[in-house]
C-alpha cells in the first residue's frame, strides 16, 4: 500500500475509533445534567447517587472522547497536508472556532464538575455539567459545519491554487451540515439512551436499586423514544440534501444504476457492482425512493451509470451500511418504545427477557453510528470535497511510507489496548452500581 | 497594521499562552516521581492541576487550530515535515490524558504505580519534544522546493536539543513552583527546594539559549529593525531573577507568577527571532513560509480577528473564575468521602 491508502485507513480507524467515545459524551452528559438537575429541584438524595454513578461512567468515556480527538487534528497536517494547504482558508475556520468556542467551554467546566463538589453551590454544580452538555453538542455542530462543507462546499472561490472563503454566513448556514448535525447528535443520545437501558436493565434483572435504576430506565427510555423517532425525520432531511447536492451518494445509497423516474424501492437487492447492475431485485414499492429522496412519487432519481466510474462511490459499501443503519433505526423506535410503555405501566418485572435484550442491544446504537459515518464519508468519495478536490490529490507528499506505517501500527496497537481499558472499567462500574449514600452536607451551605 | 501581522502576533501569543498554562501541569507529571515521595503525596500533586489541565491543553488546540486557519502554509509545511516527533507528542498527550482520568479508577497499588510512571513520562516527553520542534523552528528547518527534507536526525542538532532541554527544565521549575504554593507541609518545602536548585541550572541554560538564539537565528536582525524586542529576552531574564528573589523570602505565588512571564517572554524571544517567518528555511530564505506567503486570505483573517475578539476575553473570563474557585491549598485529607477526581 502506499501513502494515500494508508493515510486513508489511518484517518477512517482514528476517526471511526473517537467516534465510539463522542457519541455517548453528547448524550449521556445531557442524561446526567438532568438527573444532577432533579436532585437541585427535589433534594432527593436518590438523584445525587444516580448523578454519580453515570457521571463516573461517563467520566472515563469522556477522556477518550477528548484525547482521540487530538489525532484528529493533527491528522490533517500531518497525512493531509496537501487538502489543508488547499483548503484551510475555508475548512480551518470552523476547527479553530470549534477549539475557542465549544472545547474551552467544555474542558474548563469539565473540571469545576469533577472537582467543585464542595467547590460551588449545587446549582452552580448542575449549571456546571449542562454547560458540558451545551458545549459537546456545539463542538459537534461546528465539526459537522467544517465536515458539512466536505460534502456540499459552499461560499467560497478557487483563488491563488486553494479554495477561499467568501462568504462565511454560507458556510455557518449550509442547510447541507445542519441536518447532518442533527442526525448526528441525535445517534449521540440514542447511544446514550440505550446504554443507559442496557446498564439499568442488568441492574433490574438482579433487583439491585430498583428505584434508582427505575427511574434511570424511565428517564432513558422518554429520550430514547424521542432520539429515535427524531433521527428518522432528520435522517429523512439529511437524505434530501443528499439527494439534491450529491447525487452519485444518493445512487450508492439506494443503488440505483439506471435513472428513472418513480424510481421504486426493492426490499430484497444485492448490488453487482462489476456489471454495473443489480444482481437481486425483488418485492418493490413503486416511487418509494423518489418519494424519499425528493418529496414526489414521480422524481427522477439519478444512475450510477449517468456518472463517469471514476466518480462514483464504492457501492456496495455504502448501500450495505445505509440499509442496515436504517433498519436498525426502525428498531430503536421498537425497543425504546416497548421499554417506555412497560416502564409506564409498571409492568418491567413481568419481562425478564425483554430486559436481557435491551443489555444486549448496547452496542447497536453504537454500529448504527458508526455505518453512518460510513455512508456520509464513503459515499464521498473519490472526492475530499466533494465535486470539487480529489481525495488522492490531499495526501502529504513528503510523508515516507514507513511512517505512516509506523504510525497505523502505533495506532492500531495503542487504541486497541485503549479500547480493551475503557471496556473493562465501564465495565467494571457498571457493574458495581452506585456508592452508597454520600454524608450530608455536599455544597459549602450544606445541602 | 495588517492582518497578516496582527495573526502572527496572536499566533505567537497563543503557543506562548499555551507553554504558559499546559507548562506547569506538564512540569507537576514531570516531577511525579522527583517530589512525591509516597501515594498521598502524588495524589494531592495530580490534584492540584486536576481542575484545570484539561482546559490548558485546549490551548493547544486553539493554537493548532488557529495556525490551520490563519496560515494554512504553515500548518501543513510544519506538521508533514516533523510527522514522527509529531506523532509521539500526540501518543504522549493521549497517555497523559487518560492516565489523569485513569489513575484514580484503579484500586491496586500496583494500578497507580504504573499510572503514575506513565503520566510522568509522557509529561517528559511532551515538554522536551516541543522544546526541540520549537528550537528548530527558531532556527530554521532543512526546507527546499521539495519541503522538508531533514528526516528526524534533521531535528537533533545542538540549537534544538538544547531547547528541548531548557523547555524541560523550564517546566519543571514552573511545576515546582506550582506545588510549592498550591500545597502545604514538606512536599510544598521539598518543591520549592527543588525549584531552588534547578533554578541554577535553568538560569544556565536559559542564558546560553537566549545567546544562541541571539546570534544563530534572525533575532539580532530584528532588533535592529524593532529594538523594543530587546524587551522580550531581558523581561524573560528579569522574571528569571525574579523566581530567584521571591523564592528566597518563601513567596511561592509570586515566584509561579514570575515563572509564568519567564515562560511567556522565553517563547516570545523565540517567536520574535523568526519573523516574519513562521518556518524559516535554513538553506535558502526563499523557501521559508512567511507570514504572507503562508497566510490566508484576508476575508478569513477577518472572520477570525472578530471571533477571536469575542470569544477568547469570555475564555480567559471563565478560566480565570475556575482557578478561583480551586484557590485553595490541596491537602491530603481533602477527597476522600464524597468527591470524585483524582
Amino acid at each position: 500500500m502506499d501513502v494515500l491508502a494508508l493515510s486513508r485507513l489511518q484517518f477512517a480507524a482514528t476517526a471511526g475509533f473517537h467516534f465510539l467515545f463522542v457519541p455517548l459524551t453528547l448524550g449521556l452528559s445531557i442524561l446526567v445534567a438532568f438527573m444532577e438537575s432533579r436532585w437541585v429541584a427535589t433534594g432527593n438524595p436518590m438523584y445525587l447517587r444516580m448523578t454519580r454513578f453515570w457521571g463516573k461512567l461517563f467520566l472515563i468515556n469522556f477522556i477518550l472522547g477528548v484525547v482521540t480527538g487530538l489525532t484528529m487534528e493533527f491528522q490533517f497536517g500531518m497525512n493531509w497536508a496537501e487538502y489543508s494547504r488547499f483548503v484551510g482558508d475555508v475548512f480551518g475556520v470552523p476547527l479553530a472556532i470549534e477549539a475557542t468556542v465549544a472545547f474551552f467551554l467544555e474542558s474548563t467546566f469539565i473540571g469545576l464538575w469533577i472537582f467543585g463538589w464542595n467547590r460551588v453551590s449545587k446549582r452552580v454544580h448542575a449549571f456546571a455539567m449542562w454547560m458540558v452538555a451545551f458545549a459537546t453538542n456545539l463542538s459537534a455542530l461546528w465539526i459537522l459545519l467544517a465536515n458539512g462543507w466536505m460534502q456540499h462546499p459552499v461560499g467560497y472561490v478557487i483563488r491563488n491554487g486553494r479554495a477561499e472563503m467568501v462568504d462565511f454566513w454560507a458556510l455557518v448556514t449550509n442547510s447541507y451540515a445542519w441536518w447532518k448535525f442533527f442526525h448526528t447528535v441525535l445517534s449521540g443520545y440514542v447511544v446514550a439512551a440505550f446504554f443507559v437501558l442496557g446498564i439499568s436493565a442488568w441492574h433490574l434483572l438482579r433487583k439491585n436499586e430498583r428505584p434508582l435504576f427505575t427511574a434511570s430506565f424511565r428517564m432513558a427510555a422518554v429520550f430514547g423514544l424521542a432520539s429515535s423517532i427524531l433521527i428518522i425525520a432528520a435522517g429523512d432531511f439529511a437524505a434530501k440534501d443528499v439527494a439534491k447536492v450529491q447525487p452519485t451518494k444518493l445512487a450508492a445509497m439506494e443503488s440505483v444504476w439506471e435513472t428513472r423516474s418513480a424510481a421504486p424501492f426493492y426490499v430484497l437487492l444485492i448490488p453487482d457492482t462489476k456489471n454495473e447492475r443489480n444482481a437481486v431485485e425483488a418485492i418493490p414499492i413503486p416511487g418509494i425512493v423518489s418519494f424519499l429522496s425528493f418529496g414526489d412519487f414521480k422524481a427522477e432519481v439519478k444512475g450510477l451509470k449517468e456518472f463517469p466510474k471514476e466518480n462514483r462511490p464504492p457501492v456496495m459499501e455504502v448501500f450495505a451500511s445505509f440499509r442496515t443503519m436504517v433498519a436498525l433505526g426502525g428498531l430503536f423506535v421498537l425497543l425504546s418504545g416497548l421499554a417506555l410503555f412497560l416502564v409506564w405501566k409498571d409492568k418491567l418485572d413481568g419481562y425478564p427477557w425483554f430486559l436481557k435484550i435491551l443489555f444486549y442491544a448496547i452496542p447497536l446504537p453504537y454500529i448504527a453510528a458508526q455505518l453512518g459515518w460510513t455512508v456520509a464519508e464513503v459515499g464521498r468519495q473519490p472526492w475530499l470535497v466533494y465535486g470539487v478536490y480529489r481525495t488522492a490529490e490531499g495526501v502529504s507528499r513528503n510523508v515516507a511510507t514507513e511512517q505512516v506505517i509506523l504510525s497505523l501500527a502505533g495506532f492500531t496497537l495503542f487504541y486497541g489496548f485503549l479500547g480493551l481499558l475503557d471496556v473493562y472499567l465501564l465495565a467494571k462500574f457498571a457493574r458495581k452500581g452506585p456508592e452508597p449514600a454520600p454524608a450530608e452536607a455536599i455544597g459549602p451551605e450544606g445541602a | 497594521m495588517e492582518y497578516q501581522v496582527i495573526w502572527f502576533f496572536l499566533w505567537g501569543l497563543l503557543w506562548a499562552v499555551y507553554f504558559m498554562t499546559d507548562g506547569f501541569d506538564l512540569g507537576v507529571g514531570i516531577l511525579l516521581p522527583v517530589l512525591g515521595g509516597d501515594e498521598g503525596e502524588r495524589r494531592v500533586m495530580l490534584r492540584t492541576v486536576g481542575p484545570v489541565w484539561d482546559g490548558n491543553e485546549v490551548w493547544l488546540v486553539t493554537a493548532g487550530g488557529a495556525t490551520f486557519a490563519a496560515f494554512p502554509g504553515v500548518y501543513a509545511l510544519l506538521f508533514s515535515a516533523l510527522y514522527t516527533p509529531l506523532l509521539l507528542v500526540l501518543f504522549a498527550l493521549i497517555v497523559r490524558g487518560v492516565g489523569f482520568e485513569f489513575r484514580e479508577k484503579g484500586t491496586s497499588e500496583s494500578w497507580k504505580r504504573r499510572w503514575d510512571t506513565a503520566i510522568s513520562i509522557s509529561s517528559t516527553l511532551i515538554a522536551f519534544l516541543f522544546g526541540v520542534t520549537f528550537g528548530n523552528l527558531f532556527i530554521g528547518l532543512p526546507i527546499d522546493a521539495n519541503g522538508y527534507t531533514g528526516g528526524i536526525a534533521g531535528l537533533l542538532n545542538l540549537y534544538g536539543l538544547l531547547t528541548g532541554f531548557l523547555f524541560l527544565l523550564l517546566f519543571a521549575v514552573h511545576g515546582s513552583l506550582w506545588v510549592a504554593w498550591k500545597t502545604e507541609g514538606g512536599l510544598a518545602v521539598r518543591a520549592a527546594e527543588f525549584a531552588g536548585k534547578a533554578w541554577a541550572a535553568l538560569a544556565v541554560f536559559l542564558f546560553l539559549f537566549l545567546l544562541y538564539t541571539a546570534s544563530s537565528t534572525g533575532l539580532d536582525r530584528n532588533f535592529v529593525s524593532f529594538p523594543l524586542l530587546l524587551g522580550f529576552p531581558l523581561a524573560a531574564l528579569a522574571a528569571l531573577a525574579g523566581i530567584r528573589f521571591f523564592l528566597g523570602r518563601s513567596r511561592p505565588l509570586a515566584a509561579f507568577l514570575a515563572s509564568c512571564t519567564a515562560v511567556l517572554f522565553t517563547i516570545s524571544t523565540g517567536i520574535a527571532s523568526i519573523y516574519p517567518n513562521l518556518v524559516p528555511s535554513r538553506l535558502d530564505p526563499a523557501y521559508s513560509a512567511t507570514l504572507f506567503n503562508a497566510s490566508s486570505s484576508l476575508y478569513t483573517l477577518k472572520i477570525m480577528t472578530i471571533v477571536a475578539l469575542v470569544f477568547v476575553p469570555m475564555v480567559v473570563a471563565y478560566q480565570i473564575w475556575v482557578y478561583r474557585v480551586f484557590r485553595h491549598k490541596v491537602n491530603s485529607s481533602e477527597g476522600a468521602e464524597g468527591e470524585e477526581g483524582y
